[in-house]
């Protein structure tokens, strides 16, 4: 069964006052299936933050239709969302962050495991702007688990990190994913990030984005960090589409 | 107390000390009819309060300072809240705004009591037309504020209405109306003052005008003294501690 079912047949956006409006996603299909992780690889400005936006139903004004399915019948689907940035409330300790998003009905324990496994434990009652931009980011990620998600959305979340912080948090990732499964839907212009986490690449075009390719990563997770074997595997399935002059279609260099 | 903490006491009693020197001083050069000593106004104040003239008057002042202040402030922060949300409402009453905002108060209090009678409510409506557009201004900029990302943060975690006011949008807004809070105070107590003083029977203001009319200066220092000690125990006891609350995540 899938998760979610995505078809947006047209999304666009004013670029800017008298200006046409600029055409951010065509004719944009497929589906994850419940408890697959997902990376939707693309150049920037293919439109990627647009479509979890629209997923998220942050952003409403498109042509087509996207379906959310909940895990139980008679319940609405429940999303998490880690964000580019983390956006947490500042004037609220980062146990307090991930604990407000939960349900009345959730276990709290939940709360405390999360924070033990992204190693905040220690800084559970420490505010926002007295942590680090990589502690800010893994109050994100159990924030988003926290609310045990139908569908977890995941924009770059470790974009402009550096590449030894970004890898500690891939694999904290990977190990809460484990932990706590749940259908990820994540979106990176990285090729080798996508490799590490995904079971599916879906590759986008440059704008406007849609499907370009799909490819199952079929190299087992015990072998992903293997920087040789992933360069191997990239170098064999995938090439990033490069963004192209629209008069001649020729590569821009 | 800490060695700085001491010095920051001294210094602050020095200053009282001399401030007290200073006007004794005042008092040899002008006399004491024109500017009474510090212990004859120290007399006067206890006196008043003894036979309870003071506090009486000083309560029915501090009651009328708190319905215009909530007054204001209720009306301020609506319209304010308002006009940084909706920018048609906002660019409708932008002008109103600014008419209001250069509108002399003893002009409002002298029309409120033309329009509505020599009575409570009109002194109340007075002061706090005086305050509401200081209010909405600055609520106006708190709500341009708020912050995008952690409203849509909120809508997909379905915060629902009532937890986003409470933990996104209140906190954000806090330190705006303790900022209009404390500008508000300072200008409603003199404002209640002009108003009563024109067209009230009782209230500091009211009692100030009669000294005056004695040219009785020892009892006017004494009033204006116990009003200017409660508002700052009003502003140091509540007010400070309740902004240093608010921003208490800042780094």
């Amino acid at each position: 069964m899938n998760a979610v079912t995505i078809d947006v047949s047209l999304k666009r956006f004013a670029a800017a006052a008298q200006a046409p409006p600029v055409t951010a996603l065509r004719d944009l299909k497929f589906a994850v299936a419940r408890g697959e992780f997902v990376c939707v690889l693309g150049p920037s400005g293919c439109g990627k933050t647009t479509l979890l936006n629209i997923v998220a139903g942050l952003d409403r004004d498109y042509s087509g239709r996207v379906i959310v399915t909940a895990t139980s019948a008679n319940a609405q689907p429940t999303l998490g969302y880690v964000f580019q940035t983390p956006r947490l409330l500042p004037w609220r300790t980062a146990k307090e962050n991930v604990q407000l998003v939960q349900r009345p009905e959730q276990d709290r324990q939940i709360v405390a495991e999360l924070l033990s496994v992204t190693g905040l434990s220690e800084f559970q009652n420490t505010y926002p702007e007295r942590l680090s931009i990589g502690m800010s980011r893994r109050v994100a990620l159990a924030r988003a688990f926290a609310i045990e998600p139908d569908l977890l959305l995941m924009d770059e979340p470790f974009v402009s990190l550096d590449e030894a912080t970004a890898q500690r948090l891939r694999l904290m990732l990977l190990d809460i994913w484990r932990r706590r499964p749940t259908t990820v839907l994540f979106v990176t212009h990285d090729t080798r990030e996508a490799i590490l986490l995904a079971d599916r690449i879906v590759v986008l075009s440059a704008s406007p984005g849609s499907v370009e390719s799909v490819f199952d990563v079929d190299i087992p997770r015990e072998q992903r960090n293997d920087p040789a074997i992933v360069e191997a595997w990239r170098n064999r399935k995938i090439s990033l589409p490069r963004k192209t002059d629209p008069e001649n279609q020729a590569p821009i260099v | 107390m800490s060695s700085s903490g001491l010095r920051a006491l001294g210094i602050r009693i020095a200053s009282f000390a001399s401030l007290i020197l200073l006007w004794q001083i005042g008092t040899l050069i002008l006399g004491p009819r024109k500017l009474p000593s510090p212990a004859t106004v120290a007399y006067v104040l206890s006196a008043d309060i003894a036979d309870g003239s003071l506090p009486f008057h000083l309560a029915i002042t501090l009651l009328r300072v708190a319905a215009s202040f909530v007054t204001a402030m209720a009306i301020g922060t609506f319209l304010g809240i308002a006009m940084g949300r909706m920018p048609r409402f906002d660019r409708f009453f932008d002008s109103w705004l600014i008419v209001a905002l250069t509108f002399p108060a003893l002009v409002a209090a002298i029309l409120c009591y033309l329009w509505f009678g020599f009575g409570e409510a009109a002194a109340i409506i007075a002061v706090a037309v005086n305050k509401i557009p200081n209010v909405a201004v600055t609520m106006r900029e708190g709500a341009r504020a708020l912050s995008r990302d952690l409203a849509e943060m909120a809508t997909v975690f379905r915060f629902g209405r009532l937890k986003t006011l409470r933990h996104v949008i209140l906190p954000a807004l806090a330190p705006f109306l303790i900022a209009a809070a404390r500008s508000g105070l300072a200008l409603i107590w003199k404002i209640v003052l002009v108003v009563e003083l024109l067209g009230r029977s009782n209230g500091m203001g009211f009692q100030i005008n009669l000294f005056f009319s004695f040219f009785d200066v020892a009892s006017i220092l004494a009033y204006t003294i116990a009003f200017v000690v409660v508002i700052q125990l009003i502003e140091f006891g509540i007010l400070r501690p309740l902004d240093r609350h608010t921003v208490r995540w800042r780094r």
